[in-house]
């Protein structure tokens, strides 16, 4: 899955072999692998395994819609877990309804609210009874929110660092928000426990797997759906828009309402993102909306290689991946890591790893004529 | 068992006096006893109640702070029932004796424990002592408990002249009393001088209340400017490399950081290696420290980083991010979570302003260095050659380069300033909080909205940002909550932002772009 690197502006325009081998890697050979070989095989993919996959994938779907708004549009949203988190709540609140009298208290209402002595369901709950609507929410209201939000910055043209900064109030702010008990959302606990989606138990491989497909699906959508949307006339805007605003403005256009569609558009894939990550992961709390899990989600795309689709999803993957791995081992030294992380790319590989492996390829591709051509004399 | 007791007791009685020895060295203090106070003490243990009472009262009324010991001693041998009475007036007399103490808080404080007491024969002493007294807020307090003490005796005119008194002096303290006061005047049974009595309290609670409401705007409002004040502290380093080099630095959290740390560290070494008179200093000392570290810093991270992301605004607050993070964790790693500093002496406890206002002297030192601060900058920027170039480069970056001025050289001086400034921040705040690995980042989205809404390149922008969202966020803090201020001041950001884009005040140009 990591061979993407053939979307670029000047690309060909079918999807590339890249794609459907990792797509295929992803979709078919990746659940086979948890299923068919016995779990003493080398090559079984253990639940736990796949599961944390979904998770990345996840937050690669995040990672598309941030690159989509920062790689290409050179807007730097730093409140892009905000969405996530609506999304994710909207999720949450229909799994926590849906334990009905499973939980602790025996209660149809939430175990928090029980402790918080909540008699009655509060309003905004009701409708995420319905799955469909629920589903519906967990995209619509960080889009709903993000329209407000970004008609209000862009129409006054608040860019660059202002935007950034303005973002980044908005992730302290609901980290805030969502923090207090009284928002009746959790609080500091955020909405866990969950038992069942659609009657499936989520405790089941089964369901989990069918969790990861989905997942990849939605993956997929979300690529193709944003590749469209580069390639068209109004993609070529947005990078305009990175490139330089003033001319683009001096060109009849609008920048402010593509600003604002892409703004939204990457909201929403945040909001799918945080849907899908909810019934994988288990818990959904304020610490993963902040403004530190918010300026991460910029470090996966810078790490990736921002301004490519593929590169977004490569380093929200391996970044989440590389997390895993150390906090687990030297728990001491993430943030040292993720530090050096965020200097490092932007001054020595401001194209992340699919810059990177482009100037391997590069290289190979050069070297090879020159020294069938030259032989050994040319160095 | 009963044995154990007597010898606590006793190891109490011995540890008394060491405690009032300073009381025993005033000049009021005699050895003389009289015969009748002898005969008093004598009376004490013996099993006539009558008799105990008239001995108790000679004691109250003739003896003095040296009976304590002797009083202790017999506490020390009585049985509880009489060592329930002696109590009260040992602490009448050491109380009375405080009242004379040369310290200011222990006069005050005698005469709150006095008021609150209950014993009518304190109230000649207190208003003999309020007399005397040339404190302001040692008088108010003497006077008050004196009020508070006459608002309980029987008479009706004295009641009704201490609660004329109480609310004269505004006292939130005799409240509770004066309530009492107005519940039995509603009393069906009440008399017509208990109507009237209440009728009294009624207006002074009305009184008190006023005033209070007004203390507490007070409050607020300083509140508010001492907030703003830290903010504008934290912010104006961050402005100024905003202006010149359109940069947000992420990690200015951090130095501020680096600064409290400084501060720590220097208390820590005048605590190991300099005598204790000497620890009061550290303080100050501690100031150059900070600013010069965090400028170190600052001039290694703009050396190192920022310089080869010159023009790249974005790029650079990411890269400042991942500095921050590295800071914060090697401050956790190495210091560990809790580390206080102690302030000075001169520099804890607080001014009574007005009755019910008091104005802690941290606060007041910070307002004070947020002014020094200001000052200072406006000096350096305008009566300085750095700071000619520093607005040279500010208003135009190519123009100014053609004229011979280092541009690169002034980034790199101003941005260490700004650096240093972020440690002068971190020293003030180690006053105010803990320090902390995350000290930086309670305040810091604070400060770059302050910058946002200030606008760039004018001080003046920065000074006015600071003191609405400092004193935004304490007006309304009591009525919204901490959170939901919070809230709203980002709403009104964001709506103050549709009205001016570019801040408050925006140098004004010709420029389509920023």
């Amino acid at each position: 899955m990591t061979e993407n690197h053939d979307i670029q502006p000047h690309a060909q325009r079918d999807v590339g072999l890249a794609f459907w081998v990792t797509g295929f890697v992803l979709l078919i050979l990746m659940p086979l692998l948890n299923v068919i070989p016995p779990e003493d095989s080398w090559l079984h993919l253990s639940d736990f395994s796949l599961n944390r996959f979904g998770k990345f994938l996840a937050f690669a779907i995040l990672a598309i819609g941030l690159d989509l708004i920062w790689g290409y549009t050179g807007i730097l949203s730093l409140g892009q877990g905000v969405f996530f988190g609506l999304g994710a709540y909207c999720m949450g609140m229909h799994l926590m309804l849906t334990i009905g009298k499973e939980s602790v208290y025996g209660s149809e209402l939430p175990d928090f609210m029980v402790w918080n002595q909540v008699k009655e369901l509060p309003f905004f709950w009701k409708p995420f009874y319905s799955f469909p609507l629920a589903l519906f929410g967990a995209i619509l209201v960080p889009t709903l929110f993000a329209l407000v939000f970004g008609f209000l910055a862009f129409r006054s043209r608040i860019k660059g660092v202002y935007f950034a900064i303005i973002t980044q109030a908005l992730a302290l702010v609901a980290w805030l928000v969502f923090n207090r008990n009284e928002t009746n959302l959790g609080g500091t606990n955020g909405l866990t426990d969950f038992k069942q989606l659609l009657g499936f138990r989520l405790s089941e491989p089964g369901t989990q797997r069918a969790l990861y497909v989905v997942t990849v699906l939605c993956l997929g959508g979300a690529y193709l759906l944003c590749r469209w949307i580069i390639r068209s006339r109004a993609g070529k805007v947005l990078i305009a828009v990175r490139d330089s605003e003033q001319r683009v403005v001096f060109s009849g256009y609008t920048p402010a309402n593509y600003k604002l569609f892409v703004f939204v558009t990457a909201a929403a894939l945040a909001g799918l993102a945080g849907m899908l990550y909810v019934p994988q992961v288990g818990i959904i709390t304020p610490a993963q909306i902040g403004v530190l899990p918010s300026l991460e989600m910029v470090i996966w795309v810078a790490v990736g290689g921002r301004g490519t689709l593929a590169g977004a999803v490569l380093g929200a993957v391996s970044v989440n991946l590389g997390r895993s791995v150390l906090t687990n081992y030297f728990p001491e030294l993430w943030p040292f890591i993720l530090g050096g992380l965020f200097v490092a790319v932007v001054l020595l590989f401001p194209d992340g790893l699919i810059g990177i492996l482009r100037n391997l390829k590069e290289q190979v591709r050069v070297r090879k004529p020159v020294v069938v051509a030259e032989g050994e004399t040319l160095t | 068992m009963k044995k154990s007791c007597r010898f606590l007791l006793l190891l109490l009685g011995l540890l008394h006096p060491v405690n009032d020895c300073a009381i025993a060295e005033e000049p009021q203090a005699s050895v003389s006893t009289g015969a009748s106070v002898e005969r008093a003490l004598a009376q004490l243990t013996s099993e006539d109640e009558a008799m105990r009472e008239a001995a108790l009262r000679t004691i109250i009324e003739q003896g003095d702070v040296n009976l304590i010991p002797r009083l202790d001693e017999i506490r020390a041998n009585a049985d509880r029932s009489i060592r329930q009475v002696i109590k009260p007036v040992m602490d009448l007399l050491k109380n009375r004796a405080n009242l004379e103490s040369p310290k200011n808080d222990v006069r005050r404080s005698a005469a709150t424990d006095l008021g609150t007491s209950g014993k009518q024969v304190a109230v000649p002493w207190l208003e003999r002592a309020a007399g005397k007294e040339t404190n302001k807020w040692v008088r108010y307090t003497m006077e008050e408990s004196a009020a508070l003490l006459k608002l309980a005796t029987d008479d009706p005119s004295t009641k009704l002249a201490a609660a004329e008194k109480l609310a004269e002096l505004s006292s939130q303290n005799g409240v509770p009393a004066l309530r009492e006061l107005v519940k039995a005047g509603e009393s069906p049974d009440a008399t017509d001088v208990q109507q009237g009595l209440a009728k009294a309290a009624a207006s002074a609670i009305e009184r008190i209340e006023t005033w209070a409401a007004w203390s507490n705007a007070i409050e607020t409002i300083f509140r508010g400017i001492s907030l703003s004040s830290i903010l504008l502290i934290m912010s104006v380093g961050l402005a100024i490399v905003f202006g010149l080099m359109g940069v947000i630095n992420m990690a200015h959290g951090e130095l501020m950081m680096v600064g409290a740390y400084g501060t720590f560290v220097t208390q820590e070494l005048f605590k190991t290696f300099l005598p204790a008179p000497m620890f009061d200093y550290y303080f100050a000392f501690a100031m150059p420290v900070a600013f010069l570290l965090a400028a170190g810093c600052g001039f290694l991270l703009e050396a190192t980083v920022i310089r080869f992301l010159y023009g790249r605004p974005l790029e650079t607050m990411l890269a400042t991010w991942g500095v921050s993070l590295v800071l914060m964790q090697a401050a956790r790693v190495y210091f560990g979570d809790l580390t206080a500093v102690v302030a000075p002496a001169w520099l804890s406890g607080g001014q009574q302003a007005m009755v019910g206002v008091y104005l802690p002297n941290n606060r007041l030192f910070v307002i004070a260095l947020s002014v020094f601060c200001v000052l200072a900058i406006y000096a350096i920027l305008f009566r300085s050659s750095l700071g000619l170039r520093v607005r040279a480069v500010t208003q135009n970056r190519n123009m100014s380069a053609c004229l011979g001025i280092p541009t690169r050289r002034v980034d790199a001086y101003t941005f260490a300033f700004g650096s240093g400034l972020a440690g002068i921040a971190g020293w003030a705040l180690t006053l105010i909080g803990n320090v902390e690995p995350g000290l930086g980042q309670n305040y810091i989205v604070d400060s770059f909205m302050v910058v946002v809404t200030g606008g760039v390149g004018k001080l003046a922008g920065t000074i006015v940002a600071s003191l609405g969202i400092g004193g935004l966020n304490k007006l309304l803090e009591p009525s919204l909550g901490a959170v939901y201020g919070k809230v709203c001041i980002l709403v009104l950001v964001i709506l103050f932002l549709q009205w001016r884009p570019s801040g408050l005040f925006a140098i004004k140009g010709r420029h389509a772009d920023s």
